[in-house]
């Protein structure tokens, strides 16, 4: 058996630079965005969809970096929490975790500020127990959610305020 | 009680402008935030390699042979490393501590030599170019294996027709205490009531999110290793690498940078991480091991997997009389090094009904081992057992003579104004507030309207119950945790302070932060105690280069001992400046201050010069000082617990919860914490150490559990198969807190990270009996599965 695999290219923009590189076919996107780009920001907690840990935004949608494939989105615009950040769209959100705590050792941190977003442009008031559901495919082994509920609570009520 | 504040001068919490008591916070997690941490796989250097194992698919099997030739040579592999070859770099050890008297284990290797003991095990390690590459070369190694009989019931293991492990240990226990205090026979002789049941705690382990990881690299040149480690003990690891490698102890660096969760688990040290240091002293290149999840499930230590049978004497009038307990845990093959497989069943003859009057207990420990992961000490250790057992017994008596559960706790626990005193296993208490505690939370819950609902609610069908834990917890361990057993494990934390040029201080700490929130409570109190404000503080951890010696961050330790660090040394730091700025100011040192980043008038608060301009004169114009003065502007300072070997905490916890009798499933309608965990130097960050402790709690109590064929196979390694608590199911909890601060440090600050774990199960199986009780049910068994629920109350 050899394992020569043969490399593709893909073409993208990230966090609005466009990359081209050659990559295997079997790398994850989240691997490619961590290991290619170095864009260490998204995390990888699981490997297989469940904790949310390398949630990033693919065209527009939210997605789990380790269950697609970075050919997949050859094409296409890639957001992570770099980008995301850096554009300062979660100043707020970012705050508001930050004053109430809503992170500890902040692994999981950059996949639930990315899962936010999304909640909070598809419900822009969303109830405790709605956050809480939305959440649920986000992992924190150190909050105990309760204090992100709360942050997510507070940036929602200042949004409706503004 | 004397406090700390009449008996020192110019006392910490007596400053002006204080931090301590404020919820700042963490300077440090806006990063984090923003995606700019850095974990151990963010870490890439020059030439980096990265490692996999092939490690053990049986749980116990003698390896006849190994051929890696067709592994060697595939593409982008850099070498293949086996067990003796790997024995011959780095030595292997014992993890027995002398002071767990009779604790045996035998030695355990990087890779495995000979035979793996359980499936998991590291056997061969390959390093690669990729970690994909690695991974296509272990398909190509053959190993010829003959499987041995597996010991995975700890039931049985003791059993004289049950194959030994380590023949050369003589048999399969590893350690056993037995305890006997007071009059245990004529209590039970004489009780009115004998209860005796048993008690199970099912297996579970740590879960961060962020599995273990390490990148090490050695420059042959410096004959220098430099390890980034994911771990919460980098002294120790220093230490250890460097015992093992039989390289300098200061030849040997451990950084540790951001640790995406740890709870004890990152406390140890693993097989895997020793390999990957030898690794890179081999190849003289760096190497990188990330466990990937499967990887962390067996590789990971286990806890909690605890048998207790539990006999409690209670009298009619609702006395408590005697508590007798035997406990058998499995640990899995090896005494996990190098702070043992013990500790656990340790603290459980410990502490096991600690917080009530009655003297008499006896106690037995049997710790055995076996073919399944190794376990050890994971957040809380021992507690969430010995509550579950304690309040359990406790449960069980009121339930005989039908009195409430608050009543027979008033009536039990030692009174508030008792202390100091000792536990019927020796060990002394400060002071606690047992009773003080208790009110608080029956006043927060509304102990008495939700019995009066509950009342109705069981009208209308609905299986509603009340659950309450009282708690002990160690924290501030001091050495005779683990140092007078031997382990290298420092009791004592140092910081260090240095006030630069700018009027900016730099302080350096032993202890590490994991996301506590370790420097965040460091920078208040040396802000607090030199009087600066926090911006002007950056706070080091976690490098052996550079900070001072210390122990790291466990056993709820860090705000305690490297908060009582960083304040001595801010006091000192204090004299140290007031006293060149009297030479520049011509004034008695003693007359003046240090607030808001200026010199001023301990009298009335008068700005006498800025910190920056006695920076700026002591380093660029000393030349203006007197030729016979030094300034002195760093510091350092220690602190250990030496009046007390741990400053023992308390608490209560209780909850509200309704049962669906059709499902099993349970849902929460409250659930408080009352804590005492002395001065609370930042409540916002000591609320949610008990909050997430609560929630990790609460996996223990309900999700988590490790399932083992009988051939020792771990059956539910991904996180899609093993539950953990999801945002969705865990209840809002209210916190409260008693202040009994420990005289052993002027800040009197006791840990906080660990009370709201070792509660958990307790409170919530005691709610959930009291729900049940009307249909004749009761569980036992935890977690506390629908399944179970269901087979209590006679459904399934
Ligand atoms: S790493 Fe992708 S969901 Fe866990
Ligand atoms: S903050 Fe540690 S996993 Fe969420």
């Amino acid at each position: 058996m050899t394992n020569e695999i043969e490399q593709i290219p893909v073409a993208l923009t990230v966090n609005g630079e466009k990359v081209s590189k050659l990559i295997e076919p079997r790398l994850s996107l989240v691997d490619f965005l961590r290991n290619e780009l170095e864009l260490t920001g998204s995390h990888i907690g699981c490997e297989h969809g469940v904790c949310g840990a390398c949630t990033v935004r693919v065209n527009g949608e939210i997605v789990r970096g380790c269950l697609m494939l970075a050919v997949q989105a050859n094409g296409g615009e890639v957001e992570t929490i770099e980008g995301a950040s850096d554009s300062g769209k979660i100043d707020d959100l970012q705050k508001a975790f930050h004053e109430r705590n809503a992170l500890q050792c902040g692994f999981c941190t950059p996949g639930m500020l990315m899962t936010t977003t999304e909640l909070l442009a598809t419900n822009p008031d969303p109830s405790r127990e709605e956050i809480r559901e939305y959440l649920s495919g986000n992992y924190c082994r150190c909050t105990g959610y309760e204090a992100i509920v709360d942050a997510i609570e507070t940036v929602a009520q200042e949004r409706k305020g503004a | 009680m004397p406090d700390t504040k009449s008996m020192i001068k110019d006392h910490v919490l007596d400053r002006p402008n204080s931090y301590i008591g404020r919820s700042v916070p963490r300077p440090n997690a806006k990063r984090l935030l923003a995606g700019r941490g850095t974990f151990t796989d963010d870490v890439k250097l020059p030439r980096l390699t990265h490692v996999a194992f092939l490690r053990s698919t049986y749980a116990h099997a003698e390896i006849v042979s190994i051929d890696v030739s067709e592994a060697k040579e595939s593409e982008g592999v850099v070498a293949v490393v086996t067990g003796p070859e790997m024995a011959e770099v780095c030595s292997p050890w014992v993890g027995v501590l002398t002071h767990l008297e009779g604790l045996k284990s035998a030695p355990q290797h990087a890779l495995a030599v000979k035979k793996a003991s359980w499936q998991g095990e590291p056997v061969v390690a390959v390093v690669a170019n990729t970690r994909a590459q690695a991974e296509d070369a272990i398909e190509l190694i053959d190993i010829e294996w003959k499987e041995l009989p597996v010991v995975a019931d700890m039931e049985t293991a003791l059993d004289p027709e049950t194959p030994l492990i380590h023949p050369e240990l003589g048999d399969n226990l590893a350690w056993q205490r037995d305890l006997d205090a007071g009059d245990v026979d004529t209590a039970f002789a004489n009780a009115d009531h004998v209860i005796e049941e048993t008690y199970i705690s099912n297996r579970h382990t740590g879960v961060c999110l962020e599995t273990r990881g390490i990148v090490a690299d050695y420059n042959p040149g410096e004959d220098q290793l430099t390890i980034y480690h994911s771990t919460q003990a980098p002294h120790m690891m220093q230490s250890l690498f460097a015992k093992h490698l039989n390289i300098e102890e200061h030849k040997v660096r451990v950084i540790c940078k951001d640790v995406g969760g740890s709870y004890g688990i990152k406390v140890h040290s693993y097989p895997d991480e020793y390999a990957t240091v030898a690794l890179a002293y081999m190849l003289k290149r760096p190497v990188k091991f990330i466990a990937d999840r499967l990887e962390s499930f067996t590789s990971d230590i286990h806890a909690r997997d605890h048998r207790v049978k539990t006999k409690v004497a209670v009298s009619n009038e609702g006395e408590i009389q005697a508590f007798e307990i035997d406990d058998l845990t499995g640990i899995g093959p090896y005494s996990v090094y190098p702070r043992t497989s013990g500790i656990e069943a340790n603290q459980v003859v410990n502490l096991t009904g600690g917080q009530y009057t009655n003297p008499n207990y006896r106690a037995r420990a049997q710790v055995v081992l076996q073919n399944k992961s190794p376990m050890c000490q994971y957040r809380a250790v021992g507690h969430p057992i010995l509550t579950l057992i304690t309040e359990g017994m406790v449960d069980d008596a009121a339930r005989k003579i039908g009195m409430d559960p608050l009543e027979i706790r008033r009536k039990n626990l030692v009174p508030d104004d008792a202390y100091p005193t000792t536990a019927p296993s020796g060990l002394p208490f400060e002071n606690l507030s047992h009773h003080a505690s208790l009110y608080k939370l029956v006043e927060m819950m509304d102990y008495d309207g939700l019995r009066k609902d509950q009342a109705e609610a069981r009208e209308q069908g609905i299986y509603r119950g009340i659950g309450l834990a009282t708690f002990i917890e160690v924290t501030n361990p001091g050495p005779a945790f683990y140092g007078v057993g031997g382990a290298p494990i420092s009791a004592q934390d140092g910081a260090t302070m240095r006030l630069d040029a700018k009027g900016n201080v730099i302080v350096e700490i032993g202890v590490t932060e994991q996301g506590q929130g370790a420097e965040a409570v460091v920078a208040q109190c040396a802000a607090t105690a030199l009087g600066v404000s926090m911006d002007k503080i950056k706070v080091i951890a976690g490098d052996t280069d550079i900070t001072p010696y210390g122990g790291g961050t466990w056993g709820s330790r860090a705000a305690g001992i490297g908060g009582e660090a960083a304040v001595q040394a801010g006091k000192a730091l204090r004299q140290n400046i007031v006293e060149v700025a009297g030479i520049m100011l011509q004034c008695d040192p003693s007359t003046l201050d240090i607030r808001e980043n200026n010199v001023v008038d301990l009298a009335d608060g008068n700005e006498r010069m800025a910190l920056a301009e006695v920076g700026r004169v002591c380093y660029y114009r000393p030349d203006t000082l007197p030729k016979d003065y030094q300034s002195e502007l760093v510091v350092t300072r220690h602190y250990v617990p030496k009046q007390f070997p741990f400053a023992f905490t308390n608490g209560v916890q209780g909850c509200y919860l309704e049962v669906d009798t059709n499902t099993g499933f349970i849902t929460f309608k409250k659930y408080v914490v009352v804590e005492d965990c002395g001065t609370v130097i930042n409540p916002l960050l000591v609320d949610e150490q008990v909050r997430g402790g609560v929630i990790q709690g609460l996996g223990g109590a309900l999700y988590e559990e490790c399932l083992y064929s009988d051939e020792g196979q771990f059956l539910n390694g991904t996180m899609a198969d093993y539950l953990v608590p999801m945002a969705a199911e865990m209840p809002d909890v209210e916190v409260g807190h008693v202040e009994s601060p420990t005289l052993d440090s002027e800040l009197g600050a006791k840990g906080a990270g660990e009370a709201g774990t070792g509660g958990a199960p307790a409170v919530v199986m005691n709610a959930l009996n009291d729900a049940l009780e009307p249909l004749g049910g009761k569980v036992t068994i935890q977690p506390f599965t629908p399944e179970r629920i269901l087979q209590a109350i006679g459904k399934i």
